[in-house]
């Protein structure tokens, strides 16, 4: 094992370039599926924000009957999306306008506002399917005259949240290619360079393990020092954006050991491909 | 009878290049000195590969230190390979690393303790004479310099059998005559040691047990070095 490291020290002072554009990439990679990540959970943030308070309000036609309100409200209670059901008789909808908009207080006189339904939704209920689907339920209500909901706005956030995650899933997923590669390609340079040694290492019975053991940690190595420094990017990216534009949530310590992990797997998978290739054509068993 | 090797009727055949063995069938004792002679690629190194388990006969079994080329398993090869010593006429010495490097490098990375390393480096290398080179790099020695440090690798892991393939083939007379003289040592020391080589003179003033390829077949196994001689020169005329 420390001979092993040793023999990866000693490929990082060989070739140090060859070294930090696999480190480079890699943390390229996971850059790009940070920044998305990064997107994706300042918009889901956002959208549990907006989401509390989502509300549907179901405004009531003129005139419309002490039973019929209650049945409605009683109906509305016994789906299990709904949380909570709030009613509004006209009297107060005048009060909380004249309260909120003071300015116009004065014109606001007699009972000129509708009564409404207001519900509010379960955790976990308050996507745009179920939003739209009670929706349409009160709406065929009689007593019902007009249902209103933040219905664009929680509709927009979905699609772009699903978005980010698509686009950095595509992107992240090409760089991963690309790290896992060339990784690859350092590794296969590495072991070419080696031939004589390795076939050495195999004639005096070295074990397949021991030959391949420096690569594949000089590969993982190389993938948790680029899973590093996507993080080291990402944070940067999120310091500068909230010095300019706007203040954005970070990764947490696990989603962050998390990057720096996976950054080590694709290390260790580019090199262990490689390897593998390549440790065959040096010499076969 | 102590067996250390056994090939039974083994024979090996390449895609490309045809029939590199041809039911070729021996044994070697505990502490045999055995020369291997042919020409050039009557199957000489083809034999030593499959003794090192690096080819498999196509036909028929070789079987060494109680391993058989039917049913070794890619994890025993190593264990196997650390029992065997190998020499090659063309040393294979690392160039970047020090006479005393190359032979801790087989202790290195078979696993031996870091301790025992350097001593049993320089008793080694004073058994192969080379004690005051130890620092040298190969492109500093002489050919017999160079193929006695591959020796002293070879033996690094104790084997009881040293496989060496024509390993004066790039020597002079005095360093051939040298290296055959440290083989004989080590062989007084309880070492086998199956020797490829073409040199007639040697396996003439030697005496000993020879076996001879001809066109991947085994065409004669004995002491009779006279007769083997007369036979090898009357196919070459």
């Amino acid at each position: 094992m420390r001979l092993a490291f040793r023999e990866v020290g000693l490929a990082f002072r060989r070739a140090p370039l060859l070294a930090m554009l696999g480190v480079v990439t890699i943390g390229f990679s996971l850059f790009a599926f940070g920044l998305f990540g990064l997107v994706a959970i300042n918009i889901r943030t956002a959208l549990r924000e907006v989401e509390d308070r989502v509300e549907i309000r179901a405004f009531l036609v003129e005139g419309a009957k002490d039973v019929q309100i209650e049945e409605l409200i009683q109906r509305m209670q016994k789906n299990p999306a709904v949380a909570e059901v709030g009613y509004v008789t006209p009297d107060s909808a005048l009060a909380r306008a004249r309260a909120e908009l003071e300015e116009f207080r004065d014109v606001m006189t007699g009972a000129f506002l509708p009564g409404s339904v207001e519900l509010r939704l379960r955790e976990g209920q308050r996507d745009p399917q179920t939003v739209a689907e009670l929706s349409r339920r009160l709406q065929t209500y009689p007593v019902v005259e007009e249902v209103r909901y933040g219905r664009e706005w929680v509709e927009k956030l979905y699609r772009i949240r699903n978005i980010a995650a698509l686009v950095g899933t595509v992107l992240g997923g090409v760089f991963a290619l690309v790290a896992v590669i060339i990784i690859g390609s350092t590794i296969r340079m590495a072991i070419l360079a080696r031939t004589r040694e390795i076939e050495i290492m195999r004639l005096v019975g070295a074990t397949n393990m021991f030959v391949r053991l420096p690569y594949l940690i000089d590969g993982a190595l190389k993938g948790v020092l680029g899973g590093g420094l996507a993080v080291a990017m990402s944070w940067g990216t999120t310091v500068i954006l909230g010095q300019s534009l706007i203040q954005t949530q970070f990764f947490d310590g696990r989603q962050i050991a998390l990057g720096i992990v996976a950054g080590g797997l694709l290390g260790l998978l580019g090199s262990w491909v490689s390897v593998g290739r390549h440790l065959r054509q040096v010499w076969r068993d | 009878m102590s067996g250390i090797l056994r090939v039974a009727n083994v024979s090996k055949e390449y895609p490309r290049s045809g029939m590199a063995l041809r039911d070729v069938s021996f044994e070697m004792q505990k502490g045999e000195f055995v020369f291997l002679v042919g020409h050039s690629g009557a199957g000489k190194s083809t034999l030593l590969k499959m003794l090192t388990m690096a080819e498999r006969p196509t036909a028929g079994e070789v079987r060494v230190s109680g391993y058989s080329s039917f049913s070794i398993k890619p994890r025993e090869i190593p264990k196997l390979r650390r029992r065997l010593g190998v020499v090659f006429q063309d040393f294979r010495l690392l160039p970047d690393r020090t006479a005393e490097q190359n032979v801790a490098f087989a202790l290195e990375v078979t696993g031996s303790p870091q301790a025992q390393i350097a001593p049993k480096v320089a008793r080694l290398l004073t058994q192969v004479g080379l004690a005051s080179r130890a620092t040298a790099y190969p492109h500093e020695l002489s050919g017999g310099e160079q193929q006695r440090v591959a020796i002293a690798r070879a033996l690094a892991n104790d084997p009881f059998l040293l496989l060496a393939d024509e390993p004066t083939g790039n020597l002079d007379d005095r360093a051939t005559h040298a290296i055959y003289l440290l083989l004989r040592e080590i062989n007084a020391r309880g070492t086998s040691v199956l020797m490829a080589t073409h040199d007639v003179g040697m396996i003439q003033r030697a005496g000993l047990r020879c076996l001879e390829l001809e066109r991947g077949k085994l065409v004669f196994d004995g002491t009779d070095v006279a007769t083997l001689v007369a036979n090898m020169r009357g196919r070459r005329g």
